[in-house]
């Protein structure tokens, strides 16, 4: 078992692109940890950069605090997981599985020993002998886990571990997987460009941009703090809204509503004001606006307000209360959940 | 019915038709027929050749040259295809993949250069390197008095072959090389698999079918190929003297047309026999 701590770590491809630029970050032991962003942000490049897969063009990495830098994949100390999870297909299962141990040449007995116990906690008993082929895609993604974690490695790293799988499987996989590391109590990163993936598996998550971390924080932080205006737009299932606003005394005046200041600004101050529709509530005062559109979400619905200057802002109303199309009304935020960002799209205050 | 309908249809592939039957059926029928005679380039047998049954191919299976020529051709084949265009085509294109673009690019131009000259020139070229007076090799090595034709003719021709035909091999293992899903290597990379083992475990059963088609099509070529003769033409003393060459020599040189085309029929034999077994072991895979 080992953390993984990483220093001013830079990957640049030969063509002259800086995947990962400049970047610290510490996963501390046991930990499942969430690399998040949007595809070309550099998550898969860290990942594969701490696997050894691609070569640091700058800074370092250690593993359980031993500089593995400079280091082949194979004497690491990580396993992998690959996002289409590359079982060998002429293999069986319990081949796939004691693989690391064959390649070690560890006695046939104990390679299908591994193989049965390590197929025991994950489910895959019954399917030793089949090949990857006849295998559903759950399956394929446990097989995968399995040899994995087979080896004792000190980190788990997977690459978008859920994205292969159908909608429904995805929500059982990922119980299953966090689960797993519990159980285990294995140093692991994962890569997702899925947010609501990220904030339900992860103790901890990086949210990443242009090869730099935006915000690190847990899911918690990153949902309700969002360190700027990327991660804003990025964390949530329906989007936040963002709306400019100007300080007005000790206020802030914002599509025609006077709504509370977070921090000391002076007077005239642009701003952006955050808030998120789930934490927009219908009210007898704040933002007016007239119903444009109305989005069932199940329980909730998402309801479109069409305000001042036909800006929209969209809040979410429980399912016994959806305004008609055409309704007036006015959405308040709720208590400490209202953010403002400044020009520089970063957070200066929540109220 | 759609389409032109079978006349116009027969119509248009006529010509074609008529010309592989003139130029590839009618002498392989041809060449069947005058195995079973004495046909004789000159004299009353050319004129009027008579049937002699199976009595060439009891000649030929007796005849000490053609056992000679039998082990040169395997030798030939197994050095030159199997082993050698075979082990070299998939190293270069194995190394290739991680090269610089513009290196595998010139490697692989120059490579294929050498599988496209036509063969006499490319014969010529190699007998300018390896002929004793003022051959190139020679000359590099300080070495005047060494007739590598003469002295080694059947590791010349191996070497010239090799250097010949890799092309096809290299071209065809680099797009077999690219259908390997790269996680696939890069798992065997992460548990600590060496180069060989990655080769063993992972390239291997990937391109399998790949392998055994290019041992098929590079062992056919190798055993029928002719240009042997423009380096050394048999010699010396039948020591290179593979199976096309022997076949030429009797037929032209001898005169001997039913004979050697006795030897031909049982090349060909040969040819469908390696053939099947390349298959069977190709539908064993799947």
């Amino acid at each position: 078992m080992a953390g993984v701590e990483i220093g001013g770590l830079s990957t640049v491809y030969p063509n002259g692109v800086r995947a990962v630029d400049g970047l610290d970050l510490g996963v501390v032991d046991g930990e499942l940890f969430a690399l998040l962003g949007p595809s070309g942000c550099g998550k898969t490049t860290l990942l594969r950069t701490i696997a050894g897969l691609e070569q640091a063009t700058d800074g370092k990495v250690l593993i359980g605090g031993r500089d593995v830098t400079r280091e082949q994949p194979g004497s690491r100390g990580v396993a992998m997981v690959f996002q289409d999870y590359a079982l060998f297909p002429h293999m069986t299962v319990a081949e796939n599985i004691a693989y690391p141990l064959r390649v070690r040449r560890a006695p046939k007995a104990r390679q299908r020993e591994v193989a049965e116990r390590t197929a025991a906690g994950l489910s895959l008993s019954g399917l030793l002998d089949r090949r990857p082929g006849q295998l559903s895609g759950g399956q394929q993604q446990r097989t995968a886990l399995a040899r994995a974690v087979a080896v004792e490695a000190d980190v788990l790293l997977l690459d978008e571990p859920l994205s292969n799988l159908d909608a429904r499987l995805r929500l059982e996989a990922r119980t299953f997987l966090k689960r797993l590391q519990r159980e285990l109590a294995l140093t692991t990163v994962f890569v997702t460009h899925d947010q609501a993936e990220a904030l339900a598996l992860a103790d901890r998550i990086a949210v990443m941009e242009s090869g730099r971390i935006r915000q690190l924080g847990t899911p918690r932080e990153v949902f309700q703090r969002p360190a700027d205006t990327f991660v804003a737009n990025f964390i949530g299932s329906t989007p936040m809204n963002l709306l400019d606003g100007v300080v007005r005394g000790d206020g802030v005046e914002c599509v025609g509503a006077l709504l509370p200041l977070p921090a000391d600004l002076a007077d005239g101050t642009p701003v952006v004001v955050g808030v998120r529709p789930e934490y927009l509530t219908v009210a007898a005062e704040g933002i007016a606006g007239r119903v444009s559109i109305v989005e069932n979400l199940g329980v909730t619905s998402l309801v479109t307000l069409e305000c001042a200057g036909g800006t929209l802002v969209g809040l979410t109303v429980p399912e016994q209360e959806e305004p008609a199309v055409g309704d007036a009304l006015h959405a308040c935020p709720a208590p400490g959940r209202l953010l403002c960002y400044g020009e520089d799209g970063l957070l200066l205050g929540a109220v | 019915m759609a389409g032109l309908g079978v006349a116009r249809a027969v119509g248009f592939v006529a010509p074609a038709l008529l010309l592989v039957g003139v130029f590839l059926v009618f002498p392989a029928l041809w060449t069947l027929y005058i195995g079973v005679t004495d046909y004789q380039l000159t004299g009353p047998a050319a004129a009027a050749p008579s049937a002699v049954g199976l009595d060439n191919f009891a000649a030929v299976l007796d005849d000490a040259l053609f056992t000679n020529s039998l082990w040169l051709t395997a030798l030939f084949v197994l050095g030159s295809a199997v082993v050698g265009q075979n082990a070299l085509g998939f190293a270069l294109a194995w190394l290739l993949r991680r090269v610089r673009p513009w290196l595998r690019r010139t490697t692989e131009g120059l490579v294929l250069l050498a599988w496209i000259l036509p063969g006499p020139v490319v014969a010529y070229l190699w007998f300018a390197v390896l002929s004793r007076d003022g051959g190139t090799l020679g000359l590099l090595l300080d070495d005047p008095t060494t007739a590598w034709l003469v002295q080694y003719p059947m590791v010349s021709l191996v070497v010239f072959n090799v250097w010949r035909g890799t092309a096809f091999s290299m071209l065809l293992y680099t797009s077999a090389l690219a259908a390997v899903p790269p996680s696939q290597l890069e798992t065997a990379r992460l548990v600590g698999a060496n180069g060989w083992q990655a080769v063993r475990d992972v390239v291997f059963p990937h391109i399998r079918g790949h392998v055994l088609t290019n041992t098929l099509l590079i062992s056919l070529w190798t055993a029928n190929d002719f240009t042997p003769f423009l380096l050394t033409a048999g010699g010396p003393n039948h020591e290179s003297e593979v199976l096309p060459v022997l076949i030429y020599r009797q037929a032209l040189e001898g005169g001997r047309l039913g004979y050697a085309s006795a030897m031909s029929s049982l090349l060909l034999v040969g040819n469908l026999v390696v053939a099947l077994v390349y298959l069977r072991l190709l539908r064993r895979r799947a």
